[in-house]
């Protein structure tokens, strides 16, 4: 196993996500799998550099920051789980 | 009139000489629609009332106007991971059921301005993370030559649509082979843009660097006049580039002469299905009968192409997937606290396949394992457009399988999910590379089941897919049809 059990409650921590115990079991060998797989990444260890020849045409893009009417904020509010009034209602971050 | 045997270049000659209307079209749509949908689960929403409101205006406009372009009055479907503005957009996620997009993506703003018909959403794995359907929050889809078999994914749904006869075009999407292997799976010709050709605004994000939207037509003819309305720079997608977009329409012709061709040998290793094998090979000899110069080619480091993939692509899915967190839209579950509503929203909205690959990317780019995953990946990724570019000095395009296998049984790769990953490994590297490909139907197996043969080309090559797949499909004058 390239992950241990405590790992996998880590990862799950930091991507706010929970889990049963059967089902960490099961995430533990189906990412060690995974990461067995494209530990064949390691074989470029010696490589340091490739040449890319970048596009000419790849340049930066930028637009006029100007509002766009195609969009409505009542549209957009209307999707929100919870709100008042034209606020966005969630739970207090600071305690 | 068959509308199960129309392409969008004959309904638009029918439409023409008036003899049928818009509205006509849409309701033989929907009546397939209803014949077979119960059958496939192609779509997850159909589009009834909208679509017939909508036909009825462009024979209006059609009458007003005298002239109409090649897809107007066309009956298509839409992937559900792209915003149809007032319509779902779920991306087969329960975290986004109840979600209604608030704006039009750009493909579909271009679209609606030669007024095809849209006839609903179609199915797909959640948010694209599949090779089968069959992580869809809403069920699988079936592939309409065998039942018992997957459609591919996760472009499924709209593969499925396409090659039954629903209707006469649908969009996907394409990150990892998405829109080609269901191609493949299911007779029918996919196609996926050089990266920064077409725009992604409004597509759902699922890897950014990769992603692509796509398309599932009938002939390389009616590929090439959809994507003729899609390509070309966006102001909304700041990785469009400003580049002149060619009519292409005036590069499908029959011949070939001059043409070079690579085929190269890491694609046909063990693992790949003989059948499969038989039908590549057939096609590439319809290429050198076409007048093409085949040849043997190599690409040392594909090899890598998948592992870099399954870091880069689940790295950006960690990111891309915190947006729903319950608080601006989807589905909010209540906590006791912010953080609770964040976790309690996370588990229960997302499937098993998301939450395995925000895992996979989140490891992979958290402190300490950056530098042995991500820079990996990224060198790798480097090493793969090298590969291509260098090839593509010698030859004008690159001929491959799309898939090691035909379209498998349901069930088959559920039980381990690296043997769905390792479904990408010809499609995957295009994606990699950012370069355009083509599926285009190759033949069919004994047991009767599709098998597309891919074209790759260089960075803004698309014409050179058309030509080539045009004339290939001419040429082998196949007519795939499924019995059902």
């Amino acid at each position: 196993m390239s992950i241990s059990l405590e790992e996998v409650n880590k990862i799950a921590k930091l991507a706010r996500l929970t889990f049963s115990d059967a089902e960490k079991q099961k995430l533990q060998q189906e990412l060690s799998a995974i990461l067995d797989y494209v530990d064949q990444l390691k074989e470029l260890s010696g490589k340091t550099s490739f040449q890319i020849t970048d596009d000419p045409d790849a340049v930066n893009l930028v637009r006029d920051d100007v509002v766009d009417a195609q969009i409505n904020p009542q549209e957009f509010l209307a999707q929100v789980p919870a709100r008042e009034g034209k606020f966005i209602k969630v739970k207090s971050v600071l305690e | 009139m068959d509308f199960t045997d129309l392409t969008i270049k004959s309904a638009s000659e029918l439409l023409s000489q008036k003899k049928v209307s818009a509205l006509e079209l849409a309701q033989m749509s929907l009546k397939r629609i209803k014949e077979v949908d119960d059958k496939l689960h192609a779509f997850l929403y159909v589009a009834e009332k909208e679509s017939l409101e909508s036909a009825k205006h462009t024979d209006e406009m059609i009458i007003a106007d005298h002239e109409h372009s090649a897809l107007t009055g066309i009956p298509y479907a839409v992937k559900d991971n792209i915003l149809v503005k007032g319509m779902q957009a779920t991306a087969a996620s329960k975290i986004l059921e109840n979600y209604k997009a608030t704006f039009d993506a750009t493909v579909i703003r271009k679209l609606k301005q030669v007024s095809p018909t849209m006839m609903g959403k179609t199915n797909l794995d959640e948010f694209g993370m599949g090779v089968s359907t069959e992580n869809s929050a809403f069920g699988p889809t079936k592939n309409p030559y065998d039942l018992s078999r997957v459609p591919g994914g996760s472009s499924g749904g709209s593969a499925a649509a396409v090659a039954a006869g629903e209707v006469l075009f649908a969009l996907g999407t394409d990150t990892g082979g998405s829109s080609r292997q269901p191609a493949s799976f299911c007779g029918v010709v996919g196609f996926k843009p050089t990266y920064g050709r077409a725009s992604r605004h409004g597509l759902i994000a699922l890897g950014s660097s990769l992603d692509q939207p796509g398309i599932l037509a009938k002939t390389v003819e009616d590929t090439a006049t959809i994507f003729q309305i899609m390509a070309g720079q966006d102001e909304l997608d700041t990785t469009t580039l400003p580049k002149p977009v060619p009519d292409y329409s005036k590069f499908l012709k029959e011949n070939l002469k001059g043409l070079k061709i690579g085929v190269p040998k890491e694609y046909f290793a063990a693992g790949l299905d003989p059948e499969v094998k038989t039908i590549i090979e057939q096609g590439i000899k319809k290429f050198e009968e076409l007048g093409a110069q085949v040849s043997e080619m190599s690409l040392p480091n594909v090899k890598y192409a998948l592992s870099a993939y399954y870091i880069i692509l689940p790295v950006e899915i960690s990111a891309n997937l915190s947006r729903y967190d319950g608080i601006r839209f989807g589905l909010s579950a209540p906590g006791k606290n912010l953080e609770e509503v964040y976790y309690n929203t996370r588990s229960a909205g997302f499937g098993a396949e998301p939450k395995r690959r925000i895992m996979i990317g989140t490891y992979a780019s958290s402190a300490g394992y950056y530098d042995a995953y991500y820079k990996k990946a990224k060198l790798a990724q480097g090493l793969i457009r090298d590969d291509f570019k260098k090839a593509f000095e010698k030859v004008d395009l690159i001929v491959t399988p799309t898939s090691p296998n035909v379209a498998f049984k349901f069930g088959e790769k559920t039980s381990n999910p690296l043997s769905a990953y390792l479904e990408d490994i010809f499609t995957g590297p295009l994606n990699i590379a950012g370069i355009p490909g083509l599926v285009v139907p190759g033949g069919l197996t004994k047991q009767g089941l599709p098998v597309g043969i891919q074209l790759i080309a260089n960075h803004f090559a698309e014409e050179k897919l058309f030509m080539a797949g045009h004339a290939l499909e001419q040429s082998l004058n196949l007519k795939l049809k499924p019995n059902i």
